[in-house]
Protein backbone atom coordinates (compact mmCIF):
# COMPACT_ATOMS: atom_id res chain seq x y z
CA UNK A 1 0.00 0.00 0.00
CA UNK A 2 2.57 2.52 1.06
CA UNK A 3 4.70 1.56 -2.03
CA UNK A 4 1.99 2.22 -4.39
CA UNK A 5 1.48 5.24 -2.90
CA UNK A 6 5.53 6.03 -2.95
CA UNK A 7 5.59 5.05 -6.68
CA UNK A 8 2.77 6.84 -7.46
CA UNK A 9 4.10 9.84 -6.07
CA UNK A 10 7.42 9.06 -7.21
CA UNK A 11 6.22 9.37 -10.61
CA UNK A 12 3.79 12.69 -10.40
CA UNK A 13 7.25 14.16 -9.23
CA UNK A 14 9.42 12.78 -12.03
CA UNK A 15 7.05 14.18 -14.01
CA UNK A 16 6.73 17.63 -12.28
CA UNK A 17 10.67 17.71 -12.85
CA UNK A 18 10.85 16.62 -16.24
CA UNK A 19 12.75 19.24 -17.63
CA UNK A 20 15.13 19.06 -14.71
CA UNK A 21 15.46 15.67 -14.30
CA UNK A 22 16.33 15.31 -18.29
CA UNK A 23 18.74 17.76 -18.36
CA UNK A 24 20.90 15.48 -15.90
CA UNK A 25 20.62 12.63 -18.11
CA UNK A 26 21.35 14.41 -21.49
CA UNK A 27 25.14 14.37 -22.31
CA UNK A 28 26.55 17.72 -22.57
CA UNK A 29 28.50 17.63 -25.57
CA UNK A 30 31.22 20.11 -24.08
CA UNK A 31 31.68 17.59 -21.03
CA UNK A 32 32.10 15.00 -23.44
CA UNK A 33 34.91 17.05 -25.18
CA UNK A 34 36.97 17.69 -22.55
CA UNK A 35 36.25 14.68 -21.19
CA UNK A 36 37.78 12.73 -24.12
CA UNK A 37 40.90 14.80 -24.17
CA UNK A 38 41.60 14.39 -20.63
CA UNK A 39 41.11 11.14 -20.28
CA UNK A 40 42.86 10.42 -23.08
CA UNK A 41 46.27 12.54 -22.38
CA UNK A 42 45.73 10.70 -18.73
CA UNK A 43 45.62 7.59 -20.40
CA UNK A 44 48.58 8.02 -22.56
CA UNK A 45 50.63 9.55 -19.43
CA UNK A 46 50.32 7.50 -16.66
CA UNK A 47 50.25 4.74 -19.61
CA UNK A 48 54.11 6.07 -19.85
CA UNK A 49 55.47 7.65 -16.73
CA UNK A 50 53.50 5.65 -14.08
CA UNK A 51 51.78 2.42 -15.13
CA UNK A 52 54.89 1.02 -16.95
CA UNK A 53 57.94 1.38 -14.45
CA UNK A 54 55.09 0.66 -11.55
CA UNK A 55 54.65 -2.43 -13.00
CA UNK A 56 57.87 -3.73 -14.97
CA UNK A 57 58.77 -2.64 -10.82
CA UNK A 58 56.65 -5.29 -9.39
CA UNK A 59 57.46 -7.77 -11.58
CA UNK A 60 60.79 -7.57 -11.25
CA UNK A 61 60.43 -7.32 -7.64
CA UNK A 62 58.09 -10.83 -8.17
CA UNK A 63 61.01 -12.37 -10.26
CA UNK A 64 63.90 -11.47 -7.59
CA UNK A 65 61.68 -12.95 -4.87
CA UNK A 66 61.01 -15.62 -6.51
CA UNK A 67 64.92 -16.65 -7.69
CA UNK A 68 65.56 -15.84 -3.71
CA UNK A 69 63.45 -18.61 -2.36
CA UNK A 70 64.55 -20.74 -5.11
CA UNK A 71 68.34 -19.91 -4.89
CA UNK A 72 67.09 -20.27 -0.72
CA UNK A 73 65.68 -24.04 -1.64
CA UNK A 74 68.90 -25.12 -3.52
CA UNK A 75 71.09 -23.94 -0.96
CA UNK A 76 69.07 -26.33 1.48
CA UNK A 77 69.24 -28.93 -0.85
CA UNK A 78 73.09 -28.79 -1.09
CA UNK A 79 73.42 -28.27 2.39
CA UNK A 80 71.44 -31.44 2.83
CA UNK A 81 73.71 -33.11 0.30
CA UNK A 82 76.82 -31.94 1.60
CA UNK A 83 76.25 -33.34 4.93
CA UNK A 84 75.01 -36.86 3.35
CA UNK A 85 78.11 -36.80 1.81
CA UNK A 86 80.04 -35.85 5.17
CA UNK A 87 78.13 -38.76 6.88
CA UNK A 88 79.15 -40.72 4.09
CA UNK A 89 83.24 -39.74 4.27
CA UNK A 90 82.91 -39.84 7.89
CA UNK A 91 81.31 -43.34 7.73
CA UNK A 92 84.16 -44.26 5.14
CA UNK A 93 87.11 -43.13 7.44
CA UNK A 94 85.83 -45.11 10.53
CA UNK A 95 85.47 -47.95 8.22
CA UNK A 96 89.10 -47.61 7.36
CA UNK A 97 90.54 -46.33 10.66
CA UNK A 98 88.71 -49.96 11.94
CA UNK A 99 90.14 -52.31 9.07
CA UNK A 100 94.09 -50.55 9.44
CA UNK A 101 93.81 -51.22 13.19
CA UNK A 102 92.93 -54.36 12.70
CA UNK A 103 95.70 -54.54 9.91
CA UNK A 104 97.69 -52.97 12.71
CA UNK A 105 96.95 -55.94 15.34
CA UNK A 106 97.37 -58.42 13.91
CA UNK A 107 100.62 -57.25 12.40
CA UNK A 108 101.81 -56.74 16.49
CA UNK A 109 100.65 -60.34 17.47
CA UNK A 110 102.84 -61.61 14.64
CA UNK A 111 105.35 -59.39 15.14
CA UNK A 112 105.47 -60.96 18.82
CA UNK A 113 105.20 -64.14 17.87
CA UNK A 114 107.88 -64.08 15.52
CA UNK A 115 109.77 -62.13 18.20
CA UNK A 116 109.36 -64.81 20.65
CA UNK A 117 110.15 -67.51 17.98
CA UNK A 118 113.20 -65.39 17.05
CA UNK A 119 114.19 -65.17 20.94
CA UNK A 120 113.85 -68.95 21.38
CA UNK A 121 115.63 -69.73 18.45
CA UNK A 122 118.55 -67.28 19.68
CA UNK A 123 118.51 -69.14 23.02
CA UNK A 124 118.50 -72.09 21.58
CA UNK A 125 121.43 -71.56 19.75
CA UNK A 126 123.35 -69.72 22.29
CA UNK A 127 123.18 -72.60 24.63
CA UNK A 128 123.97 -75.36 21.83
CA UNK A 129 127.14 -73.17 21.22
CA UNK A 130 127.76 -72.67 25.43
CA UNK A 131 126.77 -76.61 25.19
CA UNK A 132 129.38 -76.91 22.33
CA UNK A 133 132.32 -74.68 24.07
CA UNK A 134 131.90 -76.31 27.22
CA UNK A 135 132.27 -79.75 25.53
CA UNK A 136 135.16 -78.23 23.62
CA UNK A 137 136.57 -76.85 26.94
CA UNK A 138 136.15 -80.31 28.44
CA UNK A 139 137.37 -82.13 25.70
CA UNK A 140 141.00 -80.13 25.93
CA UNK A 141 140.47 -79.94 29.68
CA UNK A 142 140.66 -84.08 29.87
CA UNK A 143 143.37 -83.91 26.96
CA UNK A 144 145.26 -81.92 29.04
CA UNK A 145 144.46 -83.82 32.19
CA UNK A 146 145.50 -86.69 30.03
CA UNK A 147 148.67 -85.67 29.19
CA UNK A 148 149.29 -84.26 32.50
CA UNK A 149 148.14 -87.75 33.74
CA UNK A 150 150.63 -89.71 31.30
CA UNK A 151 153.32 -87.22 32.15
CA UNK A 152 152.65 -87.87 36.42
CA UNK A 153 152.64 -91.72 35.35
CA UNK A 154 155.95 -91.54 33.45
CA UNK A 155 157.83 -89.67 36.00
CA UNK A 156 156.23 -92.12 38.31
CA UNK A 157 157.10 -95.15 36.03
CA UNK A 158 160.88 -93.47 36.04
CA UNK A 159 160.78 -92.84 39.95
CA UNK A 160 159.58 -96.65 40.47
CA UNK A 161 161.93 -97.87 37.40
CA UNK A 162 164.95 -96.77 39.07
CA UNK A 163 163.69 -97.81 42.59
CA UNK A 164 162.27 -101.73 41.64
CA UNK A 165 163.99 -102.63 38.87
CA UNK A 166 166.33 -104.50 40.45
CA UNK A 167 164.96 -107.96 40.17
CA UNK A 168 163.75 -109.84 37.29
CA UNK A 169 160.60 -111.10 39.00
CA UNK A 170 159.55 -107.82 39.79
CA UNK A 171 160.36 -106.69 36.34
CA UNK A 172 158.26 -108.97 34.80
CA UNK A 173 155.55 -108.71 37.55
CA UNK A 174 155.22 -104.59 36.96
CA UNK A 175 154.97 -105.22 33.24
CA UNK A 176 152.44 -107.27 33.57
CA UNK A 177 150.74 -105.09 36.10
CA UNK A 178 151.22 -102.23 33.45
CA UNK A 179 150.01 -104.26 30.65
CA UNK A 180 146.62 -104.76 32.92
CA UNK A 181 146.58 -101.29 33.50
CA UNK A 182 146.45 -100.54 29.59
CA UNK A 183 144.02 -102.85 29.07
CA UNK A 184 141.70 -101.60 31.41
CA UNK A 185 142.32 -98.47 30.48
CA UNK B 1 19.90 -5.07 -2.61
CA UNK B 2 21.95 -2.08 -2.72
CA UNK B 3 20.26 -1.42 -5.87
CA UNK B 4 16.59 -1.86 -5.11
CA UNK B 5 16.80 -0.01 -1.72
CA UNK B 6 18.51 2.81 -3.39
CA UNK B 7 15.81 2.88 -5.88
CA UNK B 8 13.21 3.41 -2.97
CA UNK B 9 15.11 6.15 -1.32
CA UNK B 10 15.04 7.77 -4.46
CA UNK B 11 11.61 7.56 -5.26
CA UNK B 12 10.73 8.46 -1.53
CA UNK B 13 13.21 11.45 -1.96
CA UNK B 14 11.05 12.73 -5.43
CA UNK B 15 7.72 11.84 -3.23
CA UNK B 16 9.33 14.54 -0.38
CA UNK B 17 10.08 16.76 -3.09
CA UNK B 18 7.03 16.69 -4.96
CA UNK B 19 5.45 17.50 -2.03
CA UNK B 20 7.51 20.17 -0.48
CA UNK B 21 7.16 22.09 -4.25
CA UNK B 22 3.48 21.54 -3.93
CA UNK B 23 3.00 22.93 -0.39
CA UNK B 24 5.51 26.41 -1.40
CA UNK B 25 3.00 26.62 -4.13
CA UNK B 26 0.23 26.38 -2.42
CA UNK B 27 1.91 28.66 -0.03
CA UNK B 28 2.70 31.41 -2.68
CA UNK B 29 -0.47 31.32 -3.79
CA UNK B 30 -1.76 32.30 -0.19
CA UNK B 31 0.04 35.00 -0.19
CA UNK B 32 1.33 35.90 -3.28
CA UNK B 33 1.70 39.55 -2.31
CA UNK B 34 4.28 38.55 0.45
CA UNK B 35 8.04 39.27 -0.82
CA UNK B 36 9.50 37.01 1.83
CA UNK B 37 8.29 34.02 -0.02
CA UNK B 38 11.05 34.81 -2.71
CA UNK B 39 12.86 33.26 -0.08
CA UNK B 40 11.32 30.05 0.13
CA UNK B 41 13.21 27.09 0.21
CA UNK B 42 12.85 24.98 -3.02
CA UNK B 43 14.32 21.45 -2.30
CA UNK B 44 14.35 20.44 -5.40
CA UNK B 45 16.30 23.58 -7.11
CA UNK B 46 18.89 22.78 -4.53
CA UNK B 47 19.19 19.09 -5.17
CA UNK B 48 19.25 19.86 -8.79
CA UNK B 49 21.66 22.51 -8.36
CA UNK B 50 23.82 20.43 -5.88
CA UNK B 51 24.12 17.43 -8.15
CA UNK B 52 24.21 19.35 -11.69
CA UNK B 53 27.09 21.04 -13.34
CA UNK B 54 27.33 24.64 -13.32
CA UNK B 55 29.53 27.40 -15.02
CA UNK B 56 30.80 28.67 -12.09
CA UNK B 57 31.84 26.78 -8.82
CA UNK B 58 29.86 27.96 -5.99
CA UNK B 59 31.05 28.33 -2.47
CA UNK B 60 29.00 29.60 -0.18
CA UNK B 61 25.76 31.98 -0.11
CA UNK B 62 24.78 34.54 2.24
CA UNK B 63 21.46 35.35 1.72
CA UNK B 64 21.45 37.17 -1.83
CA UNK B 65 25.20 37.58 -1.12
CA UNK B 66 26.84 34.44 -3.93
CA UNK B 67 30.40 33.85 -3.12
CA UNK B 68 31.60 31.47 -5.83
CA UNK B 69 34.73 30.91 -8.03
CA UNK B 70 34.71 32.06 -11.53
CA UNK B 71 35.65 29.51 -14.75
CA UNK B 72 36.56 29.96 -17.92
CA UNK B 73 33.38 30.26 -20.60
CA UNK B 74 34.49 28.96 -24.33
CA UNK B 75 31.82 29.79 -26.87
CA UNK B 76 31.50 29.54 -30.59
CA UNK B 77 28.35 30.89 -32.09
CA UNK B 78 27.53 30.83 -35.62
CA UNK B 79 26.03 34.42 -35.79
CA UNK B 80 28.94 36.58 -35.50
CA UNK B 81 26.79 39.48 -35.73
CA UNK B 82 24.61 39.00 -32.20
CA UNK B 83 27.88 38.93 -30.51
CA UNK B 84 30.03 42.33 -31.10
CA UNK B 85 31.01 40.66 -34.68
CA UNK B 86 33.06 37.89 -33.44
CA UNK B 87 32.74 34.22 -33.65
CA UNK B 88 34.62 33.01 -30.62
CA UNK B 89 34.35 34.58 -27.26
CA UNK B 90 36.55 33.29 -24.03
CA UNK B 91 35.46 35.19 -20.91
CA UNK B 92 34.62 34.19 -17.24
CA UNK B 93 31.72 33.29 -16.16
CA UNK B 94 31.98 36.04 -13.74
CA UNK B 95 30.55 38.50 -16.11
CA UNK B 96 26.99 36.70 -16.17
CA UNK B 97 27.03 37.49 -12.47
CA UNK B 98 25.92 33.96 -11.17
CA UNK B 99 23.40 34.15 -13.65
CA UNK B 100 21.52 37.31 -13.62
CA UNK B 101 23.06 39.40 -16.04
CA UNK B 102 23.65 38.87 -19.91
CA UNK B 103 27.09 39.01 -21.38
CA UNK B 104 28.06 39.99 -25.14
CA UNK B 105 23.63 38.32 -26.45
CA UNK B 106 24.73 34.92 -24.06
CA UNK B 107 22.70 34.19 -21.19
CA UNK B 108 22.61 31.36 -18.91
CA UNK B 109 19.07 30.69 -18.87
CA UNK B 110 16.26 30.78 -17.09
CA UNK B 111 13.83 29.15 -19.48
CA UNK B 112 12.09 25.64 -19.23
CA UNK B 113 13.90 24.90 -22.57
CA UNK B 114 17.59 25.56 -21.95
CA UNK B 115 17.27 25.76 -18.23
CA UNK B 116 20.79 26.10 -16.71
CA UNK B 117 22.35 26.58 -20.18
CA UNK B 118 23.95 29.62 -22.09
CA UNK B 119 21.90 30.64 -24.45
CA UNK B 120 22.34 33.02 -27.25
CA UNK B 121 19.82 36.37 -27.26
CA UNK B 122 19.06 38.01 -31.02
CA UNK B 123 18.96 41.74 -30.62
CA UNK B 124 15.40 41.78 -28.93
CA UNK B 125 16.31 39.55 -25.81
CA UNK B 126 14.83 36.61 -26.60
CA UNK B 127 16.48 33.06 -26.32
CA UNK B 128 17.45 31.56 -30.12
CA UNK B 129 19.09 28.77 -29.31
CA UNK B 130 22.27 27.36 -27.65
CA UNK B 131 25.95 28.11 -29.37
CA UNK B 132 29.12 25.33 -29.26
CA UNK B 133 30.13 25.19 -25.85
CA UNK B 134 33.65 24.46 -24.52
CA UNK B 135 33.42 25.62 -21.45
CA UNK B 136 35.48 24.47 -18.88
CA UNK B 137 32.09 23.81 -16.42
CA UNK B 138 32.67 22.44 -12.48
CA UNK B 139 32.48 19.05 -13.78
CA UNK B 140 35.29 20.27 -16.24
CA UNK B 141 37.87 21.78 -13.55
CA UNK B 142 37.12 19.29 -10.75
CA UNK B 143 38.32 16.25 -13.27
CA UNK B 144 41.29 18.77 -14.01
CA UNK B 145 42.24 18.82 -10.30
CA UNK B 146 41.66 15.18 -10.24
CA UNK B 147 43.92 14.54 -13.03
CA UNK B 148 46.79 16.97 -11.15
CA UNK B 149 46.32 14.16 -8.01
CA UNK B 150 46.68 11.45 -10.09
CA UNK B 151 49.57 12.49 -11.89
CA UNK B 152 51.26 13.68 -9.07
CA UNK B 153 50.14 10.20 -7.25
CA UNK B 154 51.47 8.05 -9.39
CA UNK B 155 54.57 10.08 -11.03
CA UNK B 156 55.99 10.12 -8.20
CA UNK B 157 54.65 6.80 -6.60
CA UNK B 158 56.58 5.37 -10.39
CA UNK B 159 59.86 6.67 -9.46
CA UNK B 160 59.75 5.57 -6.15
CA UNK B 161 59.13 2.11 -7.74
CA UNK B 162 61.48 2.28 -9.84
CA UNK B 163 64.05 4.59 -7.53
CA UNK B 164 63.78 1.54 -4.54
CA UNK B 165 63.31 -1.87 -7.04
CA UNK B 166 64.74 -4.68 -4.88
CA UNK B 167 63.42 -2.66 -1.24
CA UNK B 168 60.04 -3.07 0.53
CA UNK B 169 57.57 -0.53 -0.64
CA UNK B 170 56.78 2.28 1.93
CA UNK B 171 53.90 5.03 1.70
CA UNK B 172 51.83 5.65 -0.55
CA UNK B 173 53.49 3.52 -2.92
CA UNK B 174 52.93 0.97 0.14
CA UNK B 175 49.13 1.85 -0.04
CA UNK B 176 48.81 1.36 -3.79
CA UNK B 177 50.80 -1.51 -4.94
CA UNK B 178 48.34 -4.13 -3.17
CA UNK B 179 45.75 -2.59 -5.04
CA UNK B 180 47.72 -2.52 -8.43
CA UNK B 181 48.04 -5.98 -7.78
CA UNK B 182 44.31 -6.66 -7.09
CA UNK B 183 43.46 -5.35 -10.74
CA UNK B 184 46.69 -7.17 -12.12
CA UNK B 185 45.78 -10.89 -10.10
CA UNK B 186 42.33 -10.21 -9.57
CA UNK B 187 40.38 -8.63 -12.22
CA UNK B 188 42.98 -8.86 -15.49
CA UNK B 189 44.21 -12.39 -15.62
CA UNK B 190 41.12 -14.35 -14.90
CA UNK B 191 39.14 -12.50 -16.87
CA UNK B 192 41.78 -11.67 -19.81
CA UNK B 193 43.96 -14.70 -19.05
CA UNK B 194 47.51 -14.75 -18.44
CA UNK B 195 48.52 -14.25 -21.65
CA UNK B 196 46.78 -11.02 -22.89
CA UNK B 197 46.07 -9.47 -19.75
CA UNK B 198 49.54 -6.70 -19.73
CA UNK B 199 48.10 -4.96 -23.19
CA UNK B 200 45.22 -3.74 -20.91
CA UNK B 201 46.57 -3.13 -17.55
CA UNK B 202 47.36 0.40 -18.45
CA UNK B 203 44.01 1.19 -18.85
CA UNK B 204 42.59 -0.61 -16.59
CA UNK B 205 44.17 0.77 -13.63
CA UNK B 206 43.89 4.15 -15.04
CA UNK B 207 39.92 3.44 -15.33
CA UNK B 208 39.93 2.14 -11.89
CA UNK B 209 41.95 5.11 -9.96
CA UNK B 210 40.34 8.12 -12.18
CA UNK B 211 36.54 6.66 -11.10
CA UNK B 212 38.01 5.79 -7.50
CA UNK B 213 39.82 9.80 -6.82
CA UNK B 214 36.40 11.44 -9.02
CA UNK B 215 34.15 9.04 -6.75
CA UNK B 216 36.04 10.31 -3.27
CA UNK B 217 36.28 13.79 -4.64
CA UNK B 218 32.59 14.20 -5.10
CA UNK B 219 32.22 13.04 -1.77
CA UNK B 220 34.12 15.73 -0.36
CA UNK B 221 32.02 18.02 0.36
CA UNK B 222 34.02 21.76 -0.04
CA UNK B 223 35.36 23.39 -2.80
CA UNK B 224 38.04 22.29 -4.64
CA UNK B 225 36.60 18.83 -4.07
CA UNK B 226 32.93 17.85 -4.10
CA UNK B 227 31.80 18.45 -8.01
CA UNK B 228 29.48 15.42 -8.82
CA UNK B 229 31.72 14.13 -12.11
CA UNK B 230 31.06 10.67 -11.69
CA UNK B 231 27.37 11.01 -11.43
CA UNK B 232 27.43 13.37 -14.31
CA UNK B 233 26.55 11.33 -17.77
CA UNK B 234 29.12 12.74 -20.07
CA UNK B 235 31.86 11.92 -18.06
CA UNK B 236 30.59 7.74 -17.94
CA UNK B 237 29.74 7.70 -21.17
CA UNK B 238 33.44 8.77 -22.36
CA UNK B 239 34.33 5.92 -20.03
CA UNK B 240 32.45 3.89 -21.27
CA UNK B 241 33.41 5.03 -25.10
CA UNK B 242 36.81 4.17 -24.49
CA UNK B 243 35.86 0.63 -22.99
CA UNK B 244 33.97 0.29 -26.29
CA UNK B 245 36.36 1.47 -28.41
CA UNK B 246 39.30 -1.22 -27.06
CA UNK B 247 36.77 -3.85 -27.04
CA UNK B 248 35.68 -3.48 -30.68
CA UNK B 249 39.42 -2.39 -31.82
CA UNK B 250 41.11 -5.80 -30.32
CA UNK B 251 38.12 -7.86 -31.27
CA UNK B 252 39.49 -10.90 -32.74
CA UNK B 253 37.86 -13.42 -35.38
CA UNK B 254 36.28 -15.43 -32.89
CA UNK B 255 34.78 -12.66 -31.35
CA UNK B 256 32.99 -10.93 -34.55
CA UNK B 257 32.29 -14.25 -35.82
CA UNK B 258 29.84 -14.91 -32.89
CA UNK B 259 28.31 -11.94 -33.19
CA UNK B 260 27.54 -12.06 -36.83
CA UNK B 261 27.34 -15.92 -37.27
CA UNK B 262 26.83 -17.57 -34.25
CA UNK B 263 26.64 -21.55 -33.72
CA UNK B 264 23.27 -21.49 -33.14
CA UNK B 265 20.14 -23.39 -35.56
CA UNK B 266 19.94 -21.76 -38.79
CA UNK B 267 16.59 -20.60 -39.14
CA UNK B 268 17.65 -18.04 -36.32
CA UNK B 269 19.99 -16.33 -38.69
CA UNK B 270 17.99 -17.13 -41.84
CA UNK B 271 16.07 -15.29 -43.67
CA UNK B 272 15.52 -13.17 -40.61
CA UNK B 273 19.40 -12.47 -38.74
CA UNK B 274 17.72 -12.68 -35.19
CA UNK B 275 20.68 -13.95 -33.27
CA UNK B 276 23.27 -11.14 -34.87
CA UNK B 277 20.77 -8.48 -34.23
CA UNK B 278 20.78 -9.49 -30.41
CA UNK B 279 24.37 -10.01 -30.73
CA UNK B 280 25.11 -6.68 -32.05
CA UNK B 281 22.57 -5.14 -29.67
CA UNK B 282 24.60 -6.44 -26.75
CA UNK B 283 28.02 -4.87 -28.13
CA UNK B 284 26.21 -1.80 -27.78
CA UNK B 285 23.86 -1.91 -24.81
CA UNK B 286 27.26 -3.58 -22.77
CA UNK B 287 28.54 -0.41 -22.91
CA UNK B 288 25.61 1.80 -22.25
CA UNK B 289 25.02 0.07 -19.27
CA UNK B 290 28.61 0.84 -18.29
CA UNK B 291 27.68 4.31 -18.76
CA UNK B 292 24.24 4.52 -16.49
CA UNK B 293 25.52 2.35 -13.94
CA UNK B 294 28.34 4.89 -12.76
CA UNK B 295 26.19 7.59 -13.50
CA UNK B 296 22.84 6.37 -11.60
CA UNK B 297 24.68 5.07 -8.60
CA UNK B 298 26.97 8.23 -8.21
CA UNK B 299 24.14 10.46 -8.94
CA UNK B 300 22.16 8.64 -6.63
CA UNK B 301 24.18 8.87 -3.38
CA UNK B 302 25.01 12.30 -3.80
CA UNK B 303 21.01 13.23 -4.25
CA UNK B 304 20.17 11.33 -1.20
CA UNK B 305 23.21 12.83 0.60
CA UNK B 306 21.87 16.77 -0.19
CA UNK B 307 18.03 15.56 0.18
CA UNK B 308 18.72 14.68 3.43
CA UNK B 309 20.44 17.55 4.49
CA UNK B 310 17.55 19.44 3.22
CA UNK B 311 15.01 17.54 4.92
CA UNK B 312 16.28 20.25 7.71
CA UNK B 313 15.31 22.83 5.56
CA UNK B 314 11.88 21.23 3.87
CA UNK B 315 10.54 20.91 7.99
CA UNK B 316 11.95 24.49 8.26
CA UNK B 317 10.04 25.98 5.82
CA UNK B 318 6.70 23.71 6.21
CA UNK B 319 6.55 23.66 9.82
CA UNK B 320 8.68 26.69 11.27
CA UNK B 321 12.44 26.79 12.60
CA UNK B 322 11.65 24.26 14.99
CA UNK B 323 10.84 21.58 13.33
CA UNK B 324 13.21 22.02 11.09
CA UNK B 325 16.19 21.92 14.12
CA UNK B 326 13.98 18.86 15.60
CA UNK B 327 14.74 16.87 12.44
CA UNK B 328 18.54 17.68 12.07
CA UNK B 329 19.54 14.96 14.31
CA UNK B 330 17.93 12.31 12.32
CA UNK B 331 18.38 13.85 9.12
CA UNK B 332 22.32 13.93 9.89
CA UNK B 333 22.46 10.98 11.06
CA UNK B 334 20.70 9.16 7.58
CA UNK B 335 23.31 11.83 5.83
CA UNK B 336 26.03 10.18 7.72
CA UNK B 337 25.11 6.74 7.31
CA UNK B 338 24.57 7.37 3.37
CA UNK B 339 27.67 9.17 3.02
CA UNK B 340 29.22 5.70 4.40
CA UNK B 341 27.58 3.59 2.25
CA UNK B 342 29.01 6.07 -0.72
CA UNK B 343 32.59 5.47 0.12
CA UNK B 344 31.56 1.86 -0.51
CA UNK B 345 29.57 2.60 -3.13
CA UNK B 346 32.86 4.62 -4.62
CA UNK B 347 35.02 1.55 -4.58
CA UNK B 348 32.30 -0.93 -5.68
CA UNK B 349 31.57 0.86 -8.29
CA UNK B 350 35.13 1.82 -9.72
CA UNK B 351 35.97 -2.22 -9.05
CA UNK B 352 32.99 -3.18 -11.01
CA UNK B 353 33.34 -0.95 -14.43
CA UNK B 354 37.13 -2.42 -14.77
CA UNK B 355 36.03 -5.63 -13.61
CA UNK B 356 33.28 -5.42 -16.69
CA UNK B 357 35.65 -3.54 -18.98
CA UNK B 358 38.44 -6.54 -18.05
CA UNK B 359 35.72 -9.29 -19.23
CA UNK B 360 34.55 -7.59 -22.00
CA UNK B 361 38.30 -7.47 -23.35
CA UNK B 362 38.44 -11.10 -21.97
CA UNK B 363 35.38 -11.85 -24.50
CA UNK B 364 36.76 -9.90 -27.64
CA UNK B 365 40.31 -11.72 -26.96
CA UNK B 366 39.31 -15.12 -26.33
CA UNK B 367 40.71 -18.05 -27.99
CA UNK B 368 38.19 -20.44 -30.17
CA UNK B 369 37.66 -23.85 -28.02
Amino acid sequence: MATTFGIAGGVVAINFKKNKIMGLVTPNPGTIFWMLIIFGIVLFVLRKFAWKPILNALKEREESIANALNSAEEAKREVANLKADNDKIIAEARQEKNAILKVAKEMKDKIIVEAKEKAMQETARSIELAQRQIQSEKDAAINDIKKQVAELSVMIAEKVLKKELTSKTEQEKMVDGLVDDIKLN
Amino acid sequence: MLKFSAGIFLILILNILYIAEVSANEKHEDAASDTTTNHKFDAGKFIIEHVSDAYDWHVVSFGDKHISIPLPILLYSNNPELHEGKSFHAFMSSKFHHGHEDYKGFRISHSKEYEGKIVELDAHGTEIGKPIDFSITKVVAEILITVILLFWIFISMAAKATKNKDKAPTGMQNLLEPVIIFIRDQVAKPTIGDKKYEKYMPFLLTLFFFILLENFIGLIPFPPFGANVTGNIAVTMVLALFTFFITTINGNKHYWKEIYNPDVPWWLKFPIPLMPIVELTGVITKPFVLMVRLFANMMAGHMIVTVFVSLIFIFGSLMGTVAGLAISPLSIAFSVFIFLLDVLVSFIQAYVFTLLSALYFGMATADHH
